[in-house]
């Protein structure tokens, strides 16, 4: 083959094929696969079989397929799973509000300044998760700067009728709860953002601005449906993590912000209730793929991975 | 970006005549998006100026909350609480190992991925989506059930595996993305001027995919050094990382010390980054 055949061509070619050595993807798949098989898809077995097991942990467990633990553990703790998808949609809602404006403004207004930004968004990430949230405690205190503000803007006037606050005091309310999900997991829907508004052609911005003369019209009709995408994979990578998680919801939450996570915590690792635990776990994970499906499917895009 | 060189000039087309009258109003209003990502910007990185000032703070109670004076007494002193730095020692050593092992198994599943076709790629995708949607409380949970039933001992071991399962996902995703990103006139030049394909793997491919495979362990390492929830369910009272330190002692107690780790955390992650924007700065076509 001459290399001046190749010039020109699609850059988007297939790879090179290596016939005649069919088992090597299989052979660099094998270890890694392996892993996933053994430590992510035999557990979540091993989970649902503990979920239908009774006994105790001195006397040890057998499998009697005994459901009713799933309507037991159910009844007992909807509010707190009702809770958990509630905050996880309000932080991924209040996510796509601001991470909009940011992942755009990188994508089309920072000029040379666009990589700076990047690290800036991901900046988060180099302090523990941990500490991180810790210091909104800090930040929301009750003679704190946020306290003050929203004292003087009518802000708090309005999160009191919403419920949301308790009294002039913003920490341990499940405004703070919100506020903690959004900021931990912003990163997550503006990363995904930057990376589809990033793909897009200018030109057609132009020809939209062109066509539809009013700026919003022009997002609407084209930057909007060309970054769909970016807003699909950018809620899925904050709404499930939000609603699994239960450091926001302790550590900025008070006993009646308790979402789910907090509960499973507490029965694997304190009351040592395993098949409550396990069937609450299982609940969780089948309510959160049926969302997704039913999401992706109706958002249908299939560039996710 | 070549297509944005070669975009036909409208905008300079139009003559800038239409210059009407500029308020204060007038700027915010054509500024308001980037006004808006300004802002964002304060709300997501508030918390890190936050940690890194009450590195230096001296509090009057044993809750690091509020500033109290300055004092460099937790930078002098960062081994003081007990504990800590055994934690801290223990959450990089799991997380070397996690990130070596992860990002080998997972930049040899990128390359297949990336570079075959062959019976099973959807399955396979399917598998390496699905620990990256799956709540960390779920695995957690999940792989302590396993670790039970098999009654296999919770400590380092068992924090390691759960490390490296889900980390593999996030390297594939990072390196595949490299890989799939490569001119391949590059690799096919190679094979032209006569190197075989250990050659063009080794010489060329291999080099080319490199600033994918270290941001894959950068990425590694970091969610496995920060891990809490799945490291809580899998470990032992001897196994002890630095966020289950940091997590009895939001509780207890905070030393000031957490946030001087934090904090050089912080400084070290932004060196390694920096140093990245700027190999990749000088490395840029020259115009």
């Amino acid at each position: 083959m001459s290399a001046i055949a190749h010039i020109g061509q699609d850059v988007a070619a297939p790879p090179p094929s290596r016939r005649g050595k069919k088992w090597v993807p299989y052979l660099l798949l094998l270890p890694g696969l392996l892993w996933l098989v053994v430590f992510f898809v035999v557990p979540m077995i091993t989970l649902l079989s503990q979920s239908l097991q009774t006994g105790s942990i001195d006397t040890g467990y057998t499998l009697t397929w005994h459901w009713q633990t799933y309507t037991d553990a159910f009844s007992l703790y909807w509010p707190q799973f009702l809770r958990s998808f509630v905050y996880a949609f309000v932080a991924t809602a209040m996510a796509l509000l601001i991470g909009y404006p940011l992942a755009y403004t990188i994508a089309f207004k920072s000029g040379r300044w666009k990589g700076v930004l990047l690290v800036l968004v991901i900046a988060p990430f180099f302090t523990s998760f941990l500490l991180r949230t810790l210091a909104w405690q800090t930040i929301l205190s009750s003679n704190g700067i946020v306290v003050k503000f929203f004292n003087a803007t009518g802000l708090m006037n309005v999160l009191q009728a919403l419920n949301l606050v308790n009294g002039d005091q913003l920490l341990s309310t499940p405004f703070a709860v919100m506020a903690g999900l959004t900021y931990n997991f912003l990163p997550f829907m503006v990363l995904p953002l930057f990376a589809s508004l990033d793909r897009i052609d200018p030109r057609l911005l132009e020809a939209g601005a062109d066509l539809y003369g009013r700026p919003f019209t022009a997002f609407r009709k084209v930057t909007w449906p060309l970054s769909m995408p970016g807003v699909v994979a950018g809620t899925l990578l904050t709404f499930i993590p939000a609603a699994g998680d239960y450091i926001n919801s302790k550590l900025l939450g008070n006993p009646n912000t308790t979402m789910i996570g907090q509960v499973i915590d507490g029965q694997f690792l304190r009351v040592l209730d395993y098949p409550t635990a396990a069937a609450l776990s299982f609940t969780l994970m089948v309510t959160i793929l049926v969302l997704v499906s039913i999401y992706v499917w109706r958002a249908g895009t299939e560039e996710l991975v | 970006m070549a297509t944005v060189t070669s975009a036909p000039p409208t905008r300079q087309a139009t003559p800038p005549a239409k210059r009407p009258r500029k308020g204060p109003f007038t700027w915010v209003r054509e500024h308001i998006i980037a006004i808006v990502a300004a802002l964002v910007f304060v709300y997501m990185l508030l918390p890190n100026v936050i940690v890194i000032l009450f590195s230096f703070n001296k509090p009057a109670g044993r809750f690091n909350y509020e500033w109290v004076t300055f004092s460099l007494d937790a930078w002098l002193h960062p081994c003081a609480p007990p504990g800590m730095c055994t934690a801290v020692g223990l959450s990089l050593k799991i997380g070397l190992l996690a990130t070596l092992i992860a990002t080998i198994l997972g930049t040899m599943i990128a390359f297949s991925l990336a570079r075959y076709r062959f019976r099973g790629r959807a399955a396979t995708n399917l598998l390496i989506f699905m620990p990256m949607a799956t709540p960390e409380v779920v695995m957690g949970s999940s792989l302590l059930t396993l670790f039970v039933n098999m009654a296999f001992p919770l400590g380092t071991t068992t924090i390691l595996i759960a490390h490296i399962m889900f980390s593999i996902s996030f390297v594939v995703v990072t390196v595949k993305a490299r890989i799939a990103g490569l001119d391949p006139r590059l690799e096919q030049a190679a094979m032209d001027l006569y190197a075989n394909e250990r050659q063009t793997f080794m010489k060329i491919t291999l080099p080319l995919v490199a600033p994918g495979i270290a941001a894959g362990a950068l990425l590694a390492f970091s969610l496995s050094f920060d891990d809490y929830i799945i490291t809580n369910f899998n470990a032992s009272s001897s196994s002890i990382t630095f966020p289950m330190f940091v997590w009895g002692a939001a509780s207890k107690g905070t030393p000031v010390q957490i946030n001087v780790i934090g904090t050089v955390m912080f400084m070290i992650s932004f060196l390694i980054v920096g140093l990245g924007q700027f190999i990749a700065w000088r490395r840029r076509p020259k115009d």
